[in-house]
C-alpha cells in the first residue's frame, strides 16, 4: 500500500516534470528509498555534459557490481558522469520507480538489465518521450521498448566455444557427455543442440562421441548426482561440458573428491566465485563465461552514441567502444559483446562475481 | 528347545502366535530369530540387498570402487539423519514437514558463520547448526502441543515459514566451496577404514537413538502416545512434553543434516533442501514405521533411507531412465503402505483367534 502511494507520487511527478524539475526532484527521492545514492546527478544535462544512469537488476549483486565497474571504466574515458541505483530485491516491478528518477533528472542515458521483459515497459517509455536514451544489458525488455540491448553472447558463440574447451582438454578425441540444466531449459536445449550440431559437421571433432545428456535441474545436489552416475555408467568418459553455472560447480565439486579427478575433464559455462577452488586445485582448468565487466563498458559506450547522435539504434550502424574496438547494431536493435570470456588459473584472480 | 510348549500344532504357527501373545513362552534364542525373521526392517533390508546385487552385477564399480563404495555409504547419510529424527515424530502420530527448510537455514547459517567469523572451528559450526535445528524444532514442538492443532498443518505453514525466512535472508547470494574452509569440505572425503566420518556420524545418531527408543522409558512412552494418545493422557504420561521432545530430536537432525550438507556439497542456494521432508516420510514409511504411529522402529526408517538413495543411484546402472525413479519411488511407498495393512488386519485375526482360544 505504502509502495503503491510512492508510485503513484512518482508518476504524478513526471507528468509534471516539464515544468516543475526542482519539485519533481523532491518527490522521486522521497518515492526513492533505496535511491539515496542518485543525489547530485539532477543538475547534469545544464553543460552538454553526458550524465548516464545504471540500473542493474538489484544492489548488492556481485555480477552487477563487475558490470558497473566496466561502466565505469568507460565513463571516465568518455568524460561522463554515471549514477548507480537500484532495487534491493530483484522483483518485476521495483525498477519502475528508479526509472521515473531517472526520467525526472533528465539524465541522458539509462542503461538497465531488466528484472521483466514487460513490467518497466511503461516507465521506459516515458523517460523516452523525456529524451531519454534507453539501452538494455544482460537481460532485454521487448525490442519495441528500448533503443538497444547489448547482448552478453549469441547463442553460437557459447556452444561453439565449450566444444572447443572440451576437444582442447581431451586431446581432440575420446567420449563426452553433457550435464544440463532442466530437460525443457530454452537456453540449454538450443545450445546442445548446436553443439550436437557441430560434433557431426566439424572435422575437427570427428574423433569426439556425445554419449550421454543428463539434466541436473539446476539443483545442486541434483546435478552433483548426475555427475557420479555420468561416471559410473560411462567408465571410458573423458569429458563433461555442463553449460550451467549450477551443473559445473556441482560437476566440479563431486570430480574433487573422486577417483576420477584429474582424469575426467570438466568445461562449461560457470562463474570465478563458484568455481575458484576448482581451478586452484586442478579439477578444472578453464571455463567459459561473458566478462560482465566488458558488458557494463560496452553498453556505456553504445549509450554514450545514442546520446551523442552518432548512431540512432537501426541495423546496421557502427560505433567504436574504446579498448573493445568497433562494434555494429545488429536486427532488433541487438549489439552482441562477442565470444565468452575464458576464465583459467592464470586469469581467475582478477575476478570477483 | 526343553521350554516346554503348550501348544504344540506346527511349529511354524506356534512361534508366530507365541511370539504375538506371550512371548515369554519361547527360548530367548528363538524369540530373537522370529522377531528378525518377521520384522519389517528384514524384508526391506533384503529388497536394498537384491538392489544392490543387480547393480553390482552389471557394473561392479557400483560398489568395488573407491567412488562406489564411498557413495554407497556417504549418500544417503544426509536422509538418514532426516528419516531418524521423522521417524521418532511420526512414531508419536504426529509428521513433521518442516525439516527440508530447517536443512536449508542450517546449511546456509553453516557457510555464513565460516564467512563472518573467519577461523571458527567446525566442532562450533556442528554445534550452532544442531542448536539452531533445534531451536527451530521447539517452535514446531510448541505449536503443536500447546495449539493442540494437528502437527501436518503446523508444520506445512513452518515449511512456508522457514523457506521464507531462508529467501529472505539469503536471497540470492549463494554460499560457494571457496567461501568454506579446506579442512571443513574436506571431512566429506575423510573416513575411519573406509568408512566415511559422515556416514559415522549419521550411524552414531542412529544407535543413540534406536537404543533409546527401544530401551528407554521416554522412549516406550512415545510408542505408548503413538498407538493411542488419548489412552496416554490419561494414564498420565507428559504427553505434551514427550511431543515436543519429539520435535526439538526432529529439528535438531535436521539442523544437523544441514551442516552435513554444505560439508558434502560445498554450495548452498536459497533452494537447499525443497522436497526432502517427503523424502524422509518416505524413508520412514517405506522403512516399516506406521504412518499413524505407534509402531517402527528407527532401524527400519534408517534402511529405508538407504533403500531410497540406492535405488536413486542403481537405476541409470540398471539403464532405467531417471524419468522412471519417481514411479519406482511412489511404488515402494504404496507397496510398504498396503503391507502395513496387511500385516495389520492379519496380526489383529491372530490376536482375535488367540483371545478366543484361550
Amino acid at each position: 500500500m505504502k509502495f503503491h502511494t510512492q508510485r503513484s507520487a512518482a508518476l504524478v511527478a513526471v507528468t509534471l516534470s516539464a515544468a516543475l524539475t526542482l519539485a519533481a526532484c523532491g518527490g522521486g527521492d522521497d518515492g526513492g528509498g533505496g535511491g539515496g545514492e542518485a543525489t547530485g546527478a539532477g543538475g547534469g544535462q545544464s553543460g552538454g555534459d553526458l550524465t548516464l544512469t545504471m540500473l542493474p537488476k538489484n544492489l548488492g549483486n556481485p555480477y552487477f557490481d563487475v558490470s558497473t565497474a566496466g561502466a565505469e571504466e568507460a565513463a571516465g574515458e568518455l568524460g561522463a558522469s554515471i549514477e548507480q541505483v537500484g532495487p534491493e530485491q530483484a522483483s518485476p516491478d521495483a525498477q519502475v520507480q528508479y526509472i521515473n528518477t531517472a526520467a525526472q533528472q533528465g539524465v541522458g542515458g539509462l542503461i538497465v538489465s531488466a528484472n521483466d521483459p514487460t513490467a518497466i515497459c511503461d516507465a521506459i517509455d516515458e523517460a523516452r518521450d523525456a529524451g531519454t536514451k534507453v539501452v538494455t544489458f544482460d537481460s532485454d525488455t521487448s525490442p519495441d521498448c528500448r533503443d538497444l540491448f547489448v547482448n552478453q553472447a549469441t547463442a553460437e558463440g557459447i556452444a561453439s566455444k565449450q566444444l572447443e574447451l572440451i576437444s582442447e582438454q581431451i586431446g581432440g578425441e575420446g567420449e563426452i557427455a553433457i550435464l544440463s540444466a532442466s530437460a525443457n531449459a530454452t537456453n540449454q536445449n538450443a545450445w546442445i543442440a548446436m553443439m550436437e550440431d557441430e560434433l557431426k559437421n566439424n572435422p575437427d571433432y570427428a574423433n569426439i562421441q556425445l554419449v550421454d545428456t543428463v539434466y541436473g535441474d539446476d539443483e545442486d545436489q541434483k546435478s552433483f548426482d548426475e555427475t557420479e552416475a555420468l561416471l559410473q555408467n560411462h567408465p571410458n568418459l573423458k569429458g563433461i561440458v555442463s553449460p550451467t553455472t549450477v551443473g559445473i560447480a556441482a560437476a566440479a565439486r563431486y570430480l574433487q573428491n573422486s577417483q576420477y579427478k584429474g582424469k575426467v575433464a570438466l568445461t562449461g559455462l560457470g562463474t570465478p566465485n563458484q568455481m575458484r577452488p576448482y581451478v586452484e586445485d586442478g579439477t578444472v582448468t578453464s571455463f567459459a563465461l561473458w566478462n560482465p565487466g566488458d558488458l557494463g563498458y560496452l553498453a556505456t559506450y553504445a549509450t554514450a552514441a545514442l546520446v551523442n547522435g552518432e548512431i540512432t539504434g537501426k541495423e546496421g550502424d557502427t560505433f567504436e567502444a574504446g579498448k573493445l574496438g568497433e562494434y555494429t547494431v545488429g536486427p532488433d536493435g541487438v549489439v552482441v559483446l562477442g565470444d565468452p570470456f575464458v576464465f583459467d588459473k592464470d586469469n581467475i584472480g582478477d575476478f570477483d562475481f | 528347545m526343553s521350554q516346554p510348549l503348550r501348544h504344540d500344532e506346527g511349529a511354524e504357527a506356534s512361534t508366530s502366535e507365541a511370539l504375538l501373545v506371550e512371548p515369554s513362552r519361547l527360548s530367548r534364542g528363538r524369540r530373537v530369530l522370529g522377531v528378525v525373521l518377521r520384522s519389517r526392517e528384514l524384508s526391506i533390508f533384503l529388497v536394498l540387498v537384491a538392489v544392490v546385487v543387480a547393480a553390482t552385477a552389471r557394473n561392479s564399480g557400483f560398489l568395488f570402487s573407491a567412488d562406489g563404495w564411498r557413495n554407497f555409504l556417504l549418500n544417503p547419510s544426509i536422509l538418514l539423519l532426516l528419516a531418524v529424527g521423522q521417524a521418532t515424530v511420526i512414531i508419536t502420530r504426529n509428521v513433521d514437514l518442516s525439516v527440508g527448510s530447517v536443512m536449508a537455514l542450517t546449511a546456509y547459517l553453516t557457510g555464513r558463520l565460516f564467512i563472518d567469523v573467519p577461523g571458527i572451528p567446525v566442532v562450533v559450526v556442528f554445534a550452532a547448526g544442531l542448536a539452531a535445528g533445534a531451536l527451530l524444532g521447539l517452535v514446531n514442538g510448541v505449536l503443536v502441543s500447546l495449539a493442540r492443532v494437528p502437527s501436518l498443518v503446523i508444520t506445512l505453514g513452518t515449511l512456508y515459514a522457514y523457506r521464507g525466512i531462508m529467501l529472505t535472508w539469503a536471497g540470492s547470494e549463494r554460499i560457494n566451496a571457496g567461501d568454506l574452509p579446506a579442512g571443513f569440505l574436506a571431512l566429506a572425503n575423510r573416513s575411519v577404514l573406509t568408512v566415511p566420518v559422515l556416514t559415522l556420524v549419521a550411524l552414531a545418531v542412529l544407535a543413540v537413538v534406536g537404543y533409546y527408543l527401544y530401551t528407554a522409558r521416554g522412549g516406550r512412552e512415545l510408542y505408548a502416545i503413538g498407538s493411542d494418545p488419548d489412552a496416554a493422557l490419561l494414564y498420565g504420561l507428559g504427553v505434551r512434553r514427550r511431543v515436543m521432545a519429539a520435535f526439538v530430536l526432529s529439528g535438531a537432525l535436521a539442523g544437523l543434516a544441514g551442516v552435513v550438507y554444505t560439508a558434502r556439497y560445498g554450495t548452498v542456494s536459497s533452494s537447499v533442501g525443497s522436497g526432502f521432508e517427503l523424502q524422509a516420510v518416505a524413508a520412514v514409511v517405506i522403512g516399516g514405521v506406521a504412518i499413524f504411529g505407534g509402531s517402527g522402529t528407527v532401524w527400519g526408517a534408517a534402511i529405508g533411507a538407504f533403500l531410497l538413495v540406492t535405488i536413486n543411484r542403481a537405476l541409470p546402472s540398471l539403464g532405467i531412465a531417471d524419468f522412471w525413479q519417481r514411479a519406482v519411488w511412489g511404488a515402494l511407498i504404496l507397496g510398504a503402505i498396503v503391507l502395513d495393512r496387511v500385516l495389520a488386519a492379519r496380526q489383529a485375526r491372530r490376536l482375535v483367534r488367540a483371545r478366543d482360544v484361550a
